[in-house]
C-alpha cells in the first residue's frame, strides 16, 4: 500500500512540469487561436536558461531565483516571438500561423546548441531538498513533494485569475470573440502579449522546475509536444481543471505502467486519451467548439476551378520535364526528384483532407510512415516481391486511418488536429518501442526494389507513374460527388446534414481514402531509400507535410504540389550548410510573414497585377 | 459630434463603400436606413475601426479617429452593438456585463448592474445564466446593455429590432427616447421603418455603398418616391 | 385530416420549461405561423421538430411516423425540409451547385466516384433555380450573393427533394422589407402550387399577417392562442405579450 502510495507520489511530481506546460498552450491557443507549435521549445529554454543562471547565482536564493528568472525570460521570449512573428499574421487564414511557430522550432533549436552545444546539461539538485523524506516508510525525494506543491499553487493561482479577476473574465471574453472585446475598449493587443507572456511563462517555469530530476537537452522540444497535447486534449480544451486532472492522471499511470509493462510505457498515455475520448468526446472537462465563432479571420474558402487550357498545357509540359530527368544521367537528380514527387503525392494527400475537407491533421506522417513500415514489414517477414509490397502499402496506411479516423472525426477544429497528433504518436511509439519486429530505433534496412527498377532511373520512372498519378487521382477526386460532399462539410456542416448527407461518414472516409494514398507515398520511399526508421512517423515528419501544404496555400489544389516541391529543393539546399535549421527556420518565418495566401496565394496576386487574374464577379 | 466624410471602405479587392458621409450632432437619434448590402454594417464598423476606410476622414468628439484601433475609439466614448450580437455565450450575463465596463465619464450620468436590469428585467431574472442560453431576444438586450456599461456619448446601434418582439420593439423605441433623455447621441441602423420613425430625428439612405439620400424623419415620410425607391415601402 | 400532429412536447433546461406541453396540428398545403415573445419556446419547438433537440416528453407524428428519436439526416428524407435563421450555403460552391448537392443526396449518389459532380442534375437544378427566378445567377459563387437571394437559395435547396413538409425558422430575418414580402410570397405560391406545408416562426407581423394561413402563438412554453389572422390579432392577451400597441407593423394592405 505504501508503495503504490509512493508511486502515486512520483506520478503526481511528473505530472507537475507536463501541467504547465499544457496550461500554457491551452491559454495561448485559447485567447490567440494560434497553435504554439514552439511550446515544447520555450519549455526547453526553461530548463537551458534556468541551468545557465544556476551557475551565475549561487545558493539557496540563486536556485530559487533561477527558476523565476528562466520563468520570466522565457515569458519575454514568448512575447518577443508574439510581437515580432505572429502579429503581422494574425489576419492570415486559420492555423496559418502554425507556419510561422514552426520556423521559431528550428530557430530556437539552432540557437540553443549554438549557445549550450550538444551535450545534455545536468542541473544541481534543489538546495534544502536534496534529500529524501519517508512517507508510510517509503522514501520519497522531498523536491517531489515541491513540485507537486507548485502545480497545485498554480493550478489555484490560474483558477482564481480566470474566474475571480476582470483580467480573467476579458480573457475568457477574448477566446470567443476578440474582435468584439476590442470594440468594447479592450486593448487586444496588450491582451494577446499578455496572454503569450503568461503561457511562455508557465512553460518556462515547467522547463526550469524538471531540471534537478533531469537534464536539459536538446531534445525537449518535441519531445514534450506530444506529452502535452495528449494532455490537453484528454483534459479538454481551454480547462485549466482538464489539464491538471489530464496530467496527474496520465504521469501517474505512467509511473504505475513502468513497473508492470515496461514495454508500453509510451503507449500507455495514448491508450488513456483512447478510453477518455471515447466516452468524453471533448475532453474530461471540454466543451464542445462553438460553432460558427467569431475570431476566424481571413478570406472565405475560393472555390477550385478546373485547370484552363494554358494550366493543363502548364501541367503537361512540366510532367514531360519530368520524364526527362534521368536522361540527364545524373543519378543524384533523379533521386532528388523522385524524393520532390514523393513528397508531393504526401502533400497532396494531406490537403485532400485539409484543404478539401477542412479538417487538419497534425498527425498525417503516421500514415505516410505507416505506409513505408508496411512495406518494409511484409518485405522483411513475408519475401513479398516489391509490387504487391507497393499495393500493402496504401492497404495497412488505410486500414490504419480507418481505425484512427473512427476516433478522429468526432471532433472538430483543434481537438481534430491534436487527436490525429496523438494517435500518430501512439503508432510512432509502437514502432519505436517494439525492437524485436520493427528494430526500434535503427530501422529496417535493405528494403530495395524488385530486380528490374534497381536502377535509380528506372525506379524514378516507377516512382513518376505511380506519384503524378496518385496525384491526380487525388485531384480528380475532389471534383467527384464525393469531393463536393466533402468540401460541403467544411463549408456548412449544418447545411450538409440538413440535406440528408453523413457528416461524420464523409468525413470519415476521406480521412481513409487521404492515409491510403499517404501510405502509398510511404511504400514508394521505403524503395527509393532502401531503408525506414521511426522519423517517417514522427511529429517533425507531420509538420513537414503541413509546412507543405500551408506553404503551398491551402485555397489551390496546386498548392500542396507547390509546396512540397519548394520545400524540399529548399531543405535539400540549405543541409549542406552547419547551422541550416535556424536558416530554413528565419526562411519559413518570412515567407509566412510575406506571403500569407501561400505561394498559390502570390502566383494569384502576381497575376492580379498583370491584369490576367481569374476574373472574381465583383460583389453586387 | 461622429462626421464620417467621404470614406471608402474595401473588404480585401471588393470596394464597398464609395465616398459615404454622413454627420451626427450631439444629442441627436440619427437612422441609417437601406436593403441588404448596402453598407449599413460598413459604414458603422468603419466608425468603431473594425475595418479601415483607405481613404476619408472620419471625427469623434472633435478627435480624428480615422485609422484608430477599435479600443481607443471606445474610450474616446463610441459605443458599438454590433447586428449578430456577439455576445459572450460561455461567460455568465454578470460576466458579459463585466466585460463592457468601463470608467464613469464626468458629463453623463454612469450605467450599472442595476440600473441596467431595470431598464431590460428579462436580464435580471437570468443574470447568472449563460449568455449562449438566452433567447435570441434576450440576446439583444444583452448586447445593449453590455455596450451601456462603458458609459458611451454616442452609440451605434446596429438593427437593434432585428428578431425581437413587437412589444419589445415598442419598448426599445422609448428606451431610446430616455437615452436621447439622458443626453446620449445614438446612431441606428435600421431596415424596419416602422422603428426608425418612432425614434429618430434624422435619416440618412444609404444604397450600394453610396449616399442617397438625407434629411429629417418627417421629410423622409413625406417623400414617398424615395421611400419606394430605396426602401420598396 | 392533419399531417403533422404535435402532441404534449415537453421540454426543460434546467429548471426553466422553454416547452411546457405544446400540442397542435398541421394540414396538409397549410402556412401555419408560430409566434411569441422572445424566450417563448418557439426556436426550441422547431429543433425538436428536426430531431436537433430531444424533447423531454411527447410525440410529433409526421404521416403516422413518429419523428422523436430521429436523426435530422432521416427526417429530411422522409420529405422534411428546413431553412436555417442564418444562412447556411456551401460559399465556395456556385449558386446551382449549391442546389446540385442536394439533389446528389436525394439521389443517393454522395459515394460515386466515377462522375464529375458538377455535371450531376444540373438541369434538375437548373429548374428550381427558375422556380426561384435565380437562373440567370446560376453560376456565381454563392458567397457573393445579395442576402436575399442568398435566402431564395436557401428555399431552392430545401424544396429540392420536394419536400411535403418546410421547417422555417425566422426565414426573413436580416431582410430588407420590401424582399421580406417577396420571399413569402413566393414560399406561398410554392406551396400553393405543390401542396407543402410550411410550418414558420417570424417577428415581422407584416409578413405573418400577409401570409399565414393560421397563427399559433406561443408564451413562455404554453399555447396562449390559436386561431386566424384577425382573431389572433384582435385577442387581447396576445397584445399584451406580444403584439403591443402596433406602432412597430403595418397593417395589411397598408403598403400593398
Ligand atoms: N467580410 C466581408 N467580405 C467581403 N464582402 C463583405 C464582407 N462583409 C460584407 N460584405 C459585402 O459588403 C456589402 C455591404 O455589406 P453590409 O454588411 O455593410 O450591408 P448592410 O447594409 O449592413 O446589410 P444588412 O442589412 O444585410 O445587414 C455587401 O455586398 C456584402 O456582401
Ligand atoms: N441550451 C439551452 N440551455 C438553457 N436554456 C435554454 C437553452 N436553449 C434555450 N434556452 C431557454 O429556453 C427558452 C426558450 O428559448 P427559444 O430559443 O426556444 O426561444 P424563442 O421563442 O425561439 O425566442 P426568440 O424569438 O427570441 O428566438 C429561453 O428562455 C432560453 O433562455
Ligand atoms: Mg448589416
Ligand atoms: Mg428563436
Amino acid at each position: 500500500m505504501a508503495f503504490y502510495f509512493a508511486q502515486l507520489l512520483t506520478g503526481m511530481a511528473n505530472a507537475s512540469a507536463l501541467f504547465l506546460v499544457a496550461s500554457g498552450l491551452s491559454i495561448i491557443f485559447g485567447v490567440t487561436r494560434v497553435v504554439n507549435f514552439s511550446h515544447g521549445s520555450l519549455y526547453m529554454l526553461g530548463a537551458y536558461i534556468a541551468y545557465s543562471s544556476m551557475t551565475v547565482l549561487p545558493g539557496i536564493i540563486g536556485f530559487w531565483a533561477s527558476i523565476l528568472v528562466a520563468g520570466l525570460a522565457v515569458g519575454l521570449i514568448g512575447m518577443i516571438i508574439e510581437v515580432c512573428v505572429l502579429k503581422p499574421i494574425y489576419k492570415a487564414p486559420e492555423l496559418f500561423q502554425l507556419v510561422a511557430t514552426f520556423g521559431v522550432i528550428l530557430v530556437i533549436q539552432d540557437m540553443a546548441l549554438l549557445i549550450w552545444g550538444p551535450e545534455d546539461l545536468f542541473g544541481q539538485r534543489a538546495p534544502g531538498f536534496e534529500g529524501v523524506v519517508e512517507i508510510f516508510g517509503e522514501r520519497v525525494p522531498s523536491y517531489d513533494l515541491v513540485l507537486i506543491v507548485l502545480a497545485v499553487v498554480v493550478l489555484i493561482g490560474l483558477w482564481y485569475l480566470f474566474t475571480k479577476t476582470r483580467v480573467g473574465i476579458l480573457v475568457r471574453a477574448a477566446t470567443q470573440d476578440r474582435e468584439m472585446v476590442s470594440a468594447l475598449g479592450v486593448n487586444q493587443s496588450v491582451l494577446f502579449s499578455g496572454v503569450f507572456f503568461l503561457g511562455a511563462f508557465l512553460a518556462g517555469i515547467g522547463g526550469a522546475a524538471q531540471l534537478p530530476k533531469g537534464s536539459a537537452n536538446l531534445l525537449m522540444d518535441f519531445g514534450i509536444l506530444a506529452p502535452i497535447f495528449v494532455v490537453v486534449v484528454t483534459g479538454g480544451m481551454g480547462s485549466i481543471w482538464g489539464a491538471f486532472v489530464a496530467a496527474m492522471l496520465i504521469s501517474v499511470l505512467q509511473v504505475y505502467g513502468i513497473r508492470f509493462l515496461p514495454n508500453s510505457t509510451l503507449v500507455l498515455m495514448f491508450i488513456v486519451m483512447a478510453v477518455v475520448l471515447v466516452i468524453r468526446p471533448w475532453g474530461l472537462f471540454g466543451k464542445p467548439e462553438a460553432a460558427g465563432d467569431h475570431g476566424s479571420q481571413g478570406p472565405p474558402p475560393k472555390p477550385f476551378r478546373q485547370l484552363d487550357p494554358s494550366g493543363r498545357i502548364i501541367v503537361a509540359v512540366i510532367i514531360a520535364a519530368l520524364t526527362l530527368v534521368p536522361l540527364s544521367g545524373v543519378n543524384f537528380l533523379s533521386v532528388l526528384f523522385a524524393d520532390i514527387i514523393i513528397f508531393c503525392l504526401f502533400a497532396a494527400s494531406l490537403h485532400y483532407i485539409l484543404g478539401v475537407g477542412g479538417l487538419v491533421s497534425f498527425g498525417h506522417a503516421a500514415f505516410y510512415g505507416g505506409g513505408a513500415y508496411v512495406a518494409a514489414l511484409f518485405v522483411q517477414y513475408a519475401g513479398t516481391p516489391m509490387e504487391l509490397a507497393l499495393m500493402l502499402a496504401p492497404l495497412g496506411a488505410g486500414f490504419a486511418a480507418l481505425i484512427i479516423g473512427w476516433f478522429c472525426v468526432r471532433l472538430t477544429g483543434v481537438y481534430f488536429a491534436m487527436l490525429t497528433l496523438a494517435c500518430a504518436q501512439v503508432l510512432w511509439s509502437i514502432v519505436f518501442q517494439w525492437d524485436e519486429v520493427t528494430g526500434g530505433d535503427d530501422g529496417m534496412l535493405s528494403i530495395w526494389p524488385s530486380a528490374w527498377a534497381s536502377e535509380p532511373g528506372v525506379y524514378y520512372y516507377l516512382v513518376l507513374v505511380l506519384g503524378v498519378g496518385g496525384v491526380l487521382v487525388l485531384r480528380a477526386m475532389a471534383h467527384t460527388p464525393f469531393g463536393y460532399a466533402l468540401r460541403g462539410t467544411r463549408d456548412s456542416a449544418l447545411r450538409t446534414e440538413a440535406i440528408g448527407m453523413n457528416v461524420k461518414l464523409i468525413q470519415w472516409m476521406a480521412f481513409v481514402f487521404a492515409g491510403a494514398m499517404a501510405g502509398l507515398a510511404g511504400g514508394l520511399f521505403v524503395f527509393a531509400k532502401g531503408s525506414v526508421f521511426p522519423t517517417e512517423m514522427e511529429i517533425a515528419t507531420s509538420f513537414d507535410a503541413l509546412i507543405m501544404v500551408f506553404l503551398g496555400g491551402v485555397q489551390s489544389l496546386t498548392g500542396p504540389i507547390a509546396g512540397a516541391s519548394v520545400f524540399t529543393l529548399l531543405q535539400d539546399w540549405l543541409s549542406r550548410f552547419e547551422y541550416w535549421r535556424l536558416l530554413l527556420g528565419l526562411l519559413i518565418i518570412f515567407i509566412a510573414i510575406l506571403l500569407p495566401g501561400g505561394l498559390a496565394g502570390a502566383v494569384d496576386q502576381v497575376k492580379a497585377l498583370l491584369g490576367r487574374a481569374p476574373k472574381d464577379e465583383a460583389a453586387p | 459630434m461622429l462626421e464620417i466624410s467621404n470614406i471608402h471602405t474595401f473588404y480585401g479587392g471588393a470596394h464597398i463603400l464609395h465616398g459615404v458621409s454622413l454627420r451626427v450632432e450631439a444629442g441627436e437619434v440619427v437612422s441609417l436606413l437601406g436593403r441588404n448590402g448596402a453598407g449599413k454594417t460598413t459604414t458603422i464598423k468603419s466608425a468603431i475601426g473594425l475595418v479601415r476606410p483607405r481613404d476619408g476622414r472620419i471625427t469623434f468628439d472633435g478627435t480624428e479617429t480615422t485609422s484608430w484601433a477599435s479600443h481607443r475609439i471606445c474610450h474616446l466614448g463610441l459605443g458599438y452593438v454590433p447586428e449578430e450580437r456577439r455576445i459572450f455565450s460561455d461567460l455568465t450575463v454578470m460576466e458579459n456585463l463585466e466585460v463592457g465596463r468601463r470608467p464613469a465619464r464626468d458629463d453623463i450620468p454612469a450605467w450599472t448592474t442595476d440600473t441596467l436590469f431595470e431598464l431590460f428585467p428579462n436580464l435580471a431574472e437570468r443574470r447568472y445564466n449563460l449568455g449562449g442560453h438566452l433567447s435570441g431576444g434576450e440576446q439583444q438586450m444583452l448586447t445593449i446593455a453590455r455596450t451601456l456599461m462603458g458609459n458611451p456619448k454616442l452609440i451605434l446601434l446596429d438593427e437593434p429590432s432585428e428578431g425581437i418582439a413587437p412589444v419589445i420593439i415598442e419598448k426599445m423605441a422609448e428606451v431610446i427616447a430616455e437615452f436621447k433623455a439622458a443626453g446620449l447621441t445614438v446612431l441606428l441602423s435600421e431596415q424596419n421603418l416602422h422603428f426608425a420613425k418612432l425614434v429618430s430625428d434624422k435619416a440618412y439612405i444609404i444604397e450600394s455603398g453610396e449616399m442617397r439620400y438625407e434629411g429629417t424623419i418627417a421629410e423622409l415620410e413625406a417623400n414617398s418616391e424615395v421611400r419606394e425607391k430605396y426602401l420598396a415601402v | 385530416m392533419s399531417f403533422l400532429t404535435v402532441q404534449n412536447l415537453y421540454k426543460s433546461f434546467g429548471g426553466n420549461r422553454a416547452v411546457d406541453d405544446v400540442s397542435f396540428a398541421l394540414a396538409k398545403g397549410e402556412l401555419l405561423a408560430l409566434i411569441g415573445p422572445n424566450g417563448a419556446g418557439k426556436s426550441t419547438c422547431f429543433n425538436m421538430l428536426y430531431g436537433i433537440l430531444a424533447p423531454d416528453k411527447g410525440s410529433v407524428c409526421l404521416d403516422g411516423r413518429e419523428l422523436i428519436g430521429m436523426k435530422p439526416r432521416d427526417i429530411w428524407r422522409l420529405g422534411v425540409g428546413r431553412t436555417f435563421q442564418i444562412t447556411a450555403v456551401y460559399a465556395s460552391m456556385s449558386v446551382v451547385e449549391n442546389v446540385q448537392m442536394a439533389l446528389i443526396s436525394h439521389h443517393r449518389k454522395t459515394f460515386s466516384a466515377f462522375t464529375r459532380a458538377a455535371r450531376l442534375y444540373r438541369d434538375d437544378a437548373m429548374a428550381l433555380l427558375n422556380l426561384i427566378g435565380m437562373k440567370d445567377q446560376a453560376d456565381r459563387a454563392a458567397n457573393i450573393l445579395a442576402y436575399g437571394d442568398l435566402k431564395r437559395l436557401e428555399l431552392a435547396v430545401a424544396m429540392a427533394h420536394d419536400p411535403a413538409l418546410l421547417l422555417m425558422d425566422e426565414p426573413t430575418a436580416g431582410m430588407a422589407p420590401g424582399e421580406r414580402r417577396a420571399l413569402m410570397k413566393l414560399t406561398a405560391d410554392i406551396v400553393a402550387e405543390r401542396g407543402v406545408s410550411v410550418l414558420f416562426t417570424e417577428h415581422d407581423m407584416d409578413v405573418v399577417f400577409e401570409n399565414a394561413h393560421r397563427v399559433l402563438v406561443l408564451n413562455r412554453g404554453q399555447l396562449l392562442a390559436e386561431g386566424s389572422v384577425d382573431d389572433v390579432r384582435a385577442n387581447p392577451a396576445v397584445q399584451e405579450v406580444y403584439l403591443g400597441g402596433g406602432t412597430t407593423f403595418g397593417g395589411d394592405g397598408d403598403h400593398a
